[in-house]
């Protein structure tokens, strides 16, 4: 590519020394190309509103990919079709960033389509410049998502055929289904009085990035003489006449007068205000104490989604957890629970616990008969199963214990139906196969209620009614 | 200090607020959702950005951008998410951008399911995407590690300026255990030297990776590799456990290192001579003193791994194949067992 001298403009460096070579004043691209004339436009504005010092422009993939050698401000180079997420993060990270992203139209609107309009979508306070060329340049004149029908390309030699290749796609009129955009038009740089109307635009969408109003989103009709194989006399005739028939130019939205400015928040790195997060004044469990002579205690609860299998056994675990054991807990997760049944895995243990997950539980505590045919014959000999007496019909194998609990009624009596698990956690408490002390059951569940009070008294009453019911009925 | 039951997936937040991480971007997968809820949670609660991107790509993307303005960034995924964003850090790599990614894996390939396994040790370990590049990879197998290790990592991603790893699996980021809290939070500082953070003070600094000069390409590749190189000297860690006179070495990572832990006990009790060598740092992976351990004689090794032998390489790299080193493994999202471990171990010691 020949080098072309642009303008010395303060958004713009008077010398380009990150491009290096012999011309400094000199550009990258290629004679008559439009790349530079919106260099210039932006540069100027930049320069005129006071804003290079705190902008970034986002150099995308594409025959701008050095962009950067020309503003004259923060400069990030980023991968094909991401530039508007990079946008986002700068934007989101440093509030008062002026952020610019530069695209063309293969990096825009194939690669980079759902960035473009997600972004969009999410109002993201950032200008836009879209450089509409009918072709992707960098790479020597492939089709693009915007070439014209009919015309030819190195992919499409004979002419774009919207049967094979679809239509040219208009990206201001999408954009403009979305809501959040603050500004959106399609300018032309082919001529002074459409360069005058492009400045106007440009201009516009960085008064919205000054003021921090929002999205705003500039298509700039451009030629790619080199690649549309014209001289620049035809690439201008070819903008004026051809392209924008089918991408008409004009202003699509322009809110930016109705439109305020927000901030984000500033952020708040105080260990205060972190540990107030977690409520670590108030809710702090003690340390572990090593104690090999505990053993360890496997627990499996199985049953149906909703009867609080998984609450359960973090209650168990809490209350291990105070009782200074080591402990640990684990879950079925995802599309398994879906299909009704779920279950956990609590080990408790005197020393640091290996895996957390129970292949051979000392006890399981199935709410159903499904959790009983699924895991009842993985119980070590010499274990305890304590089911819902619901399955009362079901045969265990030798030298387990099985303790059935009428628990949705023992629940209901209690004063709440749904609290059955509390009744199994009572029975397993009062049977003693925890080894935990009985006190500490009952400040799991505080713990484990403390957002509502009411249900600590509730599950406190369930719980003592299951340790009577348990002393009455198992020997 | 404090002492709190919390979820693996929590544990990260956790280490992330602590460490002055001011911004999270992410999209949902399972089994790692819970990061991401927990930051949308808690990261506005204290002024902390937080986006749901439209994709992992867009994601890290988005981490990419708040990394170039030289601020703390998180973002985590499964397998298949880290496949998309491998461009990406590839790109964080090049421009040394400083940010930490955690992958809870899932087992693959493709969809896959949502169980445990440990089969994204290569696309994490051996750099993934395109180039000569390379991330520092921890490797957590406790839920309080998963805080610890968290917060490590943006220490050293903002020393060596990389991305750097946080690599644990489906048990560990769905499990609960009690982890102690930080007792120091981050307050972190931008360092102006590199960063593109819209003042006129870093407005000459420039984030790329685009070097057209082949000469001043290969010299910058050089570059990264004695980065490399002084990351292979400092950052290598491992957790030892009755290695001293072992005859046989289980090597593992993550929960399955714990299931190894308990196994070496099991075994010890039969009088079978068994230890546990943890690489803590998968990169860099703890070379030599595997080779030293691979020098005494008699010792066997066995990789211990939820994958086909991917660490298994390494292993046999570090001992420069002095020795066969055995597998004992599962895929699928199936965990292994300790009687599966114990019955190679009997078989080795026979
Ligand atoms: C992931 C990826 N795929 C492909 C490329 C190759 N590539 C470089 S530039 C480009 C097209 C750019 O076209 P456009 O966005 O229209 O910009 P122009 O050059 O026309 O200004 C492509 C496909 C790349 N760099 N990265
Ligand atoms: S190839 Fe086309 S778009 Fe690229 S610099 Fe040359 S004229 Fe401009
Ligand atoms: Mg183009």
């Amino acid at each position: 590519m020949a080098e072309k001298i642009i303008g010395r403009l303060s958004g713009l460096y008077k010398e380009f020394p990150r491009k290096g070579g012999t011309a400094p004043t000199a550009t990258h691209y290629c004679p008559g190309c439009g790349h530079g004339i919106l260099h210039k436009l932006i540069g100027e504005a930049m320069g005129d509103l006071e804003i290079a010092d705190r902008t970034i422009v986002i150099s995308p993939v594409g025959c701008s990919v050095f962009a950067y050698y020309y503003f004259n401000c923060g400069n990030i180079q980023v991968a094909h079709g991401r530039a508007p997420a990079v946008a986002t993060g700068i934007s989101r990270a440093e509030d008062n960033a002026v952020v610019i992203s530069y695209q063309g139209d293969g990096d825009l609107a194939s690669i980079g389509l759902n960035e473009t309009l997600q972004a969009a979508n999410r109002g993201e306070k950032l200008a836009v410049f879209f450089v509409n060329n009918t072709i992707y340049g960098m790479t020597g004149g492939q089709m693009a998502p915007t070439t014209l029908i009919g015309e030819k390309t190195t992919t499409c030699p004979t002419g774009r055929d919207p049967r094979f290749s679809g239509y040219p796609i208009h990206m201001c009129e999408l954009i403009n289904n979305l809501k959040a955009p603050v500004f959106i038009e399609r300018v032309a740089i082919s001529d002074i009085k459409n360069i005058r109307k492009a400045r106007r635009a440009v201009r516009k969408a960085l008064e919205i990035q000054r003021d921090g109003k929002g999205y705003a989103f500039v298509e700039v009709l451009s030629n790619c003489p080199t690649n549309l194989k014209q001289d620049s006399q035809e690439s201008i005739d070819f903008i004026n006449n051809v392209m924008t028939k089918e991408f008409p130019l004009g202003n699509l939205r322009d809110n930016s007068e109705e439109a305020e400015s927000f901030k984000r928040s500033v952020s708040d790195f105080s260990i205060d205000s972190i540990n107030g997060l977690y409520d670590l004044k108030n809710d702090s469990s003690p340390d572990a104490i090593n104690d090999p002579e505990f053993g360890d205690v496997q627990v499996k609860v199985a049953g149906f989604g909703g009867q609080g299998v998984l609450s359960m056994g973090l209650i168990l675990a809490r209350a291990a957890c105070k009782d200074s054991r080591h402990v640990s807990w684990y879950p079925s997760y995802g599309p398994e629970q879906r299909g009704g049944t779920s279950n956990c895995s609590v080990m408790i243990s005197g020393e640091l616990v290996g895996s957390p997950v129970v292949h051979s539980p000392d006890v399981l505590i199935a709410m159903n008969r499904p959790s009983l045919e699924k895991f009842a014959d993985d119980v070590e000999p010499g274990g305890v199963i304590i089911y819902d007496s619901v399955a009362s019909d079901f045969k265990f194998k030798q030298g387990v214990k099985a303790v059935a609990v009428p628990a949705r009624q023992l629940a209901a009596k209690g004063g709440s139906e749904r609290a059955a698990n509390t009744v199994m956690l009572g029975v397993l408490k009062t049977l003693g196969c925890t080894k935990l002390s009985d006190e500490v059951f009952y400040q799991a569940i505080a713990d484990n209620f403390a957002a509502k009070p009411k249900l600590i008294d509730l599950n406190h009453k369930i719980l003592d009614q299951a340790a009577k019911w348990t002393k009455e009925n198992i020997k | 200090m404090a002492t709190q039951l919390i979820k693996g997936n929590h544990a990260v937040i956790v280490g992330a607020l602590y460490a002055g991480c001011d911004c999270y971007f992410g999209y949902p997968i399972t089994p790692a959702s819970e990061i991401l809820q927990e930051a949308s949670q808690l990261f506005p609660k204290v002024g902390r950005k937080f986006v749901q991107a439209e994709s992992e790509e867009a994601a890290v993307n988005m981490a990419y951008g708040a990394a170039s303005t030289g601020h703390r960034v998180l973002t985590a995924s499964s397998g298949l998410g880290i496949s998309l964003k491998q461009e990406c850090i590839s790109y964080m790599a090049g421009s040394q951008l400083p940010c930490v990614i955690v992958d809870i894996m899932r087992a693959g390939p493709g969809l896959g399911n949502i169980g445990p396994e440990q089969g994204d040790y290569n696309q994490v370990v051996k750099g993934g995407g395109h180039g000569n590049y390379k991330c520092i990879v921890l490797a957590p197998n406790s839920v309080q590690e998963m805080c610890d290790f968290t917060l490590r990592a943006f220490d050293l991603a903002f020393e060596y300026r990389g991305p750097v790893y946080v690599l644990a699996d489906a048990v560990l980021g769905q499990m609960v255990e009690p982890i102690r809290f930080p007792e120091k939070a981050v307050e972190p500082k931008i360092d102006t030297s590199w960063a593109v953070n819209a003042t006129a003070e870093t407005k000459e600094n420039l984030i790329t990776s685009i070097v057209l000069d082949f000469q001043i390409l290969e010299d910058f590749n050089y570059e990264l590799q004695e980065k490399y190189a002084l990351i292979e000297k400092n950052e290598v860690d491992y957790e030892e456990y009755k290695i001293e006179d072992a005859d046989i070495v289980l090597v593992s990572y993550g929960i399955s290192s714990r299931i190894c832990r308990t196994t070496v006990d099991q075994t010890r009790k039969q009088g079978i001579k068994v230890g546990l060598f943890r690489p803590i740092s998968l990169y860099p992976f703890p070379n030599d003193r595997l080779k030293e351990l691979a020098g005494k004689n008699g010792c066997q090794f066995v990789s211990v791994e939820m994958s086909n032998g991917q660490m298994l390489e390494d292993i046999k790299l570090a001992i420069q194949c002095s020795k066969q080193v055995h597998l004992v493994n599962r895929l699928g999202g199936n965990l292994i067992t300790m009687d599966q471990i114990i019955s190679k171990i009997k078989e080795l010691a026979d």
